[in-house]
C-alpha cells in the first residue's frame, strides 16, 4: 500500500526531472563552454526516482500486497520468493517500469563516460534520449501503471503463468532490455552526430562501445530466451521462428551489421552514411518489436495483454521517432565528400560491406515474414501463417556463401590486397572441409545438396579460424574468437537437426520397450507436493546398444493457481549429445506418453553462443585496437 | 533537393505503414462480429480425432445446457495459452466442450492432448478447414458459446483471457 504510493509519486517525479532537465539542455547548447553540471545531477535523479519506484514495486510483489492491482494479477501469496520478485518484470507493467529504469540509467552512465566527446553533441544526445524517456514515462502513467489501486483488497492473487516460472527466463528480460535500451543510445548518439556533422572516426570509437555492450547483451538475453523454449515448452527444439523470436532477432541482426560497419567507419572513415542507417534501425526494429509484441498483434507466449490504447500508443509514439530521424538523416546529413576514399574490390571494407549485404538479406527474409501476414490481413482479409521451411529455404542457400566470405574476409588488407598474398593452403582447408562433410552426408539415410554445402563452408571456416588462434599473428583476437563461435554455432546447430533421433510411445509403470537404439523401462512414479505445485516424477531407465544406462526422471507439475499442468523434461547433458525425456498424462489412462529424444550436440549451440558473445567481451576490454 | 524527393518518399511509405498498422490495431483477436451472435449453428458430418468414427452434428449437441466450440490446432501457439481456461470450463458440469481440430495433423493433435491435458467431450477433426469456414471462423484459436437452442451466444477470435472468461460465465449464470 505504502510501496505502491511511493512508487506512484516518484514516477510522477521522475517525469518532472525531465522537464527541467531539457530546458537547461537548451540555455546550455547556446552559452556556456562546459557542460552545466545540473544536467549531471538531474539526470542522476531522475534515474534514482525510477529506481526508487521500481524498487517499490518489488517490495509490493514480494510481501503480497495485492491491493496493488500488478501483484493481484501476477502473483500469489505461495509463489517461492525468487518468482515473487522475478515476477516484478515478468508482467506488462513491470517490465516497463524496468525498461525505463535501464534507460535513465543508461543515459546517466552515457553523460558520465563521454567526458572526451565535444559539449554540444552530448548535449544533443541527452535531449534525444529525453524524448524517448518523456514517451516511455507517459506511455506507463498513462495506460499501464503498475501501481493500480484495487479496494477492496482481494485475499488472494491470480498468480504467475506456470511456464514463465522458471530461472532462465527470470533473468531473461533484464538482459534482453539492457541490449535494446543500449540501441537506444546508439540511436540519440547518431541523430545528434549528425546534428552536429560529427560522425567520424573520433565518434566511431566511441559508440563502438556502446553498439558492444547492446550487441553482447542482445545475444544473451535471446540465448537465454531460447534455452528456456528448449526445455520449458518441451518440444525439443530451441528456435521456433515464432514472430516473437523474430522480433529479438531483427534488431540483433542490423546491430551486427552496424557492429562491423563502425570498423570501416573507425579505420578509413568510409561508409558514414550507411553506419547512420543502421544505427537508426536497428533501434527502430527494437521500437517495432516492443510494439508488435505489446499491441497483442502477434500473439505468443510473450503476449501479456491485447490492450488496443497500448498499441495506439506506441505506434504514435514509434511513428514520432521515425519521422524524427528521417528528418534529422535527409536535413542534415552531409556525407563528407574529401574523406571517402576509393574502395578497392579486394579489401577488408569490401568484404565487410558484403557481409552488411548478407546481413540485410536475412534481416529482410525475417522482417517480410514477420509482417507480411500482418499487412495482408489488412489489405485482403487473408489469413496466412509463416512457418519455419520459408525461413529455411531462404536464409540456407545464401548461409553457404555468408560463411565463405567470413572466411575469407578477415584475411584481406585494409584498401587493397593483392591476389597472390591468397595462399594455397587456403584452398586445400576448403578442400578437407568438402572431404568432411561428404563423409559426415553419406553416412545419412538421405541426402540433401544443400546441407552438404552447408557443412562444408561451415567446417571450413572453423578449420579456418581454429587455424587463425595458432598463427603468431594475434592481430584481431575477439574477431577470431566470435567467427570461430559462429562456425561452431551453424555446425552444432546442423549436426543437430540432421542427427537427431526421436520415440513417441505410451508406456504404464513396469513397462519395457526396445527401439532401434536400446530398451526403455518406466520403473516407478513418485508424488510430491510443493508449495504452489503437486508433482508426478516418473523414472525411467534407458540402456543403449553400448550397454550403457541412463536414468531420466521427468516430472509433470499441476499448478492450482492458475490450474495449469506443465512437464518438465528430463535432460541429461553430455559434450556429445542430450538425452531428453518428457513425459505427459493421458487422460484417464494409466498409461503416460513418452518422448524420448536424442539430440547430439545440443550444449555447443549454447557454448558456441557464448563463445560468440566472449568475442564480443573481449573487444570491449582490450586496450591497445587493432593496428 | 534529391534528399527531399527521399525524405517525402520515406515519410510517404511510413504513412502508409502507419494506417495498415494502425487498421490491423482494430481488427485485433478480440474481435466479436455482431451479425453472428444469435444465429443458428450450421450442421456439420466429420470425424472424432481419436475413434476417426464419423460424426455429425445432431450427435454432437445433445444434452447439455451450453456448448463451447472450441477451434483449435497443435501448431497454434495461442491455443496452448488459452488451454488452461478451457481445462477449467471442463470442470462445469453443464457445458460440454467440443473440441475442432484445424487443418492439422492427427498425430501432432494427439500428442498437443496428451501433452497438456484433454479439456474436450468430444474432439473433431476438419482436415481441410472447410466447416471452420463454414461456421464463419476467421482463424485459430476461435471459441463459439452455443446454447441448447443451437444458438450462437458468444464467438471470440483469437484466444481466451481472463476478461473473456468472466464475460463468458456471466453469460452462463
Amino acid at each position: 500500500m505504502l510501496a505502491s504510493q511511493i512508487g506512484y509519486y516518484s514516477l510522477i517525479l521522475g517525469l518532472l526531472m525531465s522537464f527541467l532537465i531539457t530546458p537547461i539542455c537548451i540555455k546550455n547548447f547556446y552559452n556556456n563552454k562546459i557542460i552545466d553540471i545540473k544536467i549531471f545531477s538531474f539526470s542522476f535523479l531522475q534515474f534514482f526516482l525510477v529506481f526508487l519506484s521500481f524498487f517499490a514495486l518489488i517490495i509490493s510483489f514480494v510481501i503480497s500486497d495485492f491491493s496493488n492491482e500488478t501483484v493481484f494479477n501476477n502473483s500469489h501469496s505461495s509463489k517461492p520468493l525468487f518468482y515473487k520478485i522475478a515476477g516484478t518484470w515478468g508482467n506488462h507493467e513491470g517490465s516497463l517500469l524496468l525498461w525505463l529504469l535501464v534507460l535513465t540509467f543508461f543515459i546517466f552512465l552515457f553523460i558520465i563516460k563521454s567526458n572526451d566527446q565535444p559539449k554540444k553533441y552530448r548535449i544533443l544526445t541527452i535531449l534525444f534520449q529525453q524524448i524517448i524517456i518523456v514517451g516511455f514515462f507517459l506511455f506507463i502513467l498513462s495506460t499501464s501503471n503498475p501501481f493500480g489501486y484495487l479496494f477492496p483488497t482481494p485475499k488472494e492473487g491470480l498468480g504467475l503463468n506456470p511456464i514463465l516460472q522458471d530461472p532462465a527466463l527470470a533473468i531473461h528480460p533484464p538482459i534482453l532490455y539492457l541490449g535494446y535500451v543500449g540501441s537506444s543510445i546508439i540511436f540519440s548518439a547518431s541523430l545528434a552526430g549528425i546534428v552536429q556533422n560529427y560522425i567520424s572516426k573520433k565518434w566511431a570509437k566511441h559508440i563502438k562501445i556502446w553498439i558492444l555492450i547492446s550487441w553482447i547483451f542482445l545475444t544473451l538475453g535471446i540465448m537465454l530466451g531460447s534455452i528456456w523454449a528448449y526445455y520449458e515448452l518441451g518440444w525439443g527444439g530451441f528456435w521456433f521462428w515464432d514472430p516473437v523470436e523474430n522480433v529479438s532477432l531483427m534488431p540483433w541482426l542490423c546491430l551486427t551489421a552496424l557492429l562491423h560497419s563502425i570498423l570501416v567507419l573507425e579505420k578509413k572513415s568510409s561508409l558514414t552514411s550507411w553506419t547512420v542507417i543502421l544505427s537508426i534501425a536497428t533501434f527502430t526494429f527494437s521500437m517495432c518489436g516492443t510494439f508488435l509484441v505489446r499491441s497483442g498483434i502477434l500473439n505468443s507466449v510473450h503476449t501479456f495483454a491485447n490492450d488496443p490504447s497500448r498499441g495506439i500508443f506506441i505506434l504514435i509514439f514509434l511513428s514520432i521517432l521515425i519521422l524524427i530521424s528521417l528528418v534529422v538523416f535527409f536535413l542534415f546529413h552531409k556525407e563528407k565528400k574529401n574523406e571517402i576514399s576509393k574502395i578497392y574490390f579486394l579489401s577488408k571494407e569490401t568484404s565487410i560491406l558484403i557481409n552488411n549485404w548478407f546481413v540485410m538479406y536475412f534481416l529482410s527474409v525475417v522482417l517480410i515474414g514477420t509482417v507480411y501476414p500482418i499487412f495482408l490481413e489488412v489489405i485482403s482479409n487473408e489469413k496466412i501463417s509463416v512457418g519455419p521451411p520459408f525461413y529455411n529455404k531462404l536464409i540456407m542457400p545464401f548461409l553457404i556463401f555468408f560463411l565463405i566470405f567470413m572466411s575469407i574476409g578477415p584475411k584481406l588488407h585494409w584498401i587493397k590486397t593483392r591476389f597472390k598474398k591468397i595462399k594455397i593452403q587456403f584452398f586445400l582447408l576448403f578442400i578437407f572441409s568438402s572431404f568432411i562433410s561428404f563423409l559426415i552426408i553419406k553416412n545419412m539415410s538421405f541426402k540433401n545438396l544443400i546441407n552438404s554445402f552447408l557443412i562444408s563452408a561451415a567446417f571450413y571456416l572453423f578449420f579456418i579460424t581454429l587455424k587463425d588462434f595458432f598463427s603468431k599473428e594475434f592481430s584481431n583476437l575477439s574477431q577470431k574468437i566470435s567467427h570461430f563461435g559462429f562456425s561452431l554455432l551453424i555446425l552444432s546447430i546442423l549436426l543437430n537437426s540432421l542427427f537427431s533421433s526421436e520415440l513417441t510411445t505410451n508406456l504404464k509403470v513396469g513397462e519395457k520397450i526396445s527401439f532401434k537404439k536400446g530398451i526403455i523401462s518406466f520403473e516407478s512414479i513418485e508424488n510430491k507436493k510443493y508449495k504452489n505445485y503437486k508433482s508426478i516424477v516418473g523414472y525411467f531407465r534407458i540402456e543403449d546398444n553400448e550397454k550403457r544406462l541412463t536414468i531420466l526422471k521427468p516430472e509433470l507439475r499441476i499448478y492450482n493457481q492458475p490450474y495449469t499442468i506443465t512437464s518438465e523434461a528430463n535432460i541429461k547433458t553430455t559434450l556429445y549429445s542430450d538425452k531428453f525425456l518428457v513425459m505427459n498424462l493421458v487422460k484417464g489412462n494409466e498409461y503416460f506418453n513418452i518422448r524420448y529424444q536424442v539430440k547430439p550436440f545440443m550444449i555447443w549451440v549454447w557454448i558456441s553462443t557464448l563463445i560468440i558473445v566472449l568475442g564480443g567481451i573481449h573487444s570491449l576490454f582490450k586496450k591497445n585496437h587493432e593496428k | 533537393m534529391k534528399n527531399k524527393i527521399l525524405l517525402s518518399i520515406a515519410i510517404f511509405f511510413l504513412i502508409f505503414c502507419f494506417i495498415i498498422l494502425f487498421k490491423s490495431l482494430n481488427n485485433s483477436n478480440v474481435y466479436v462480429p455482431e451479425s453472428i451472435s444469435g444465429k443458428p449453428l450450421i450442421n456439420f458430418d466429420s470425424q472424432d480425432l481419436f475413434s476417426t468414427i464419423k460424426i455429425s452434428s445432431d450427435q454432437i449437441f445433445v444434452d447439455s445446457e451450453f456448448y463451447i466450440l472450441n477451434i483449435w490446432a497443435s501448431w497454434c501457439l495461442p491455443c496452448r495459452t488459452e488451454h488452461p481456461y478451457l481445462m477449467e470450463f471442463n470442470k462445469n458440469s453443464s457445458i460440454k466442450l467440443i473440441g475442432l481440430n484445424y487443418k492439422d495433423n492427427p498425430d501432432s493433435a494427439k500428442k498437443f492432448i496428451n501433452k497438456f491435458g484433454n479439456p474436450y467431450s468430444v474432439n473433431i477433426v476438419d482436415l481441410n478447414g472447410t466447416i471452420s469456414i463454414k461456421l464463419g471462423a476467421y482463424g485459430v484459436p476461435e471459441t463459439f458459446l452455443i446454447n441448447k437452442e443451437r444458438k450462437i451466444l458468444k464467438k471470440i477470435i483469437g484466444p481466451l483471457n481472463k476478461k473473456l472468461v468472466k464475460e463468458i460465465n456471466l453469460i452462463i449464470k
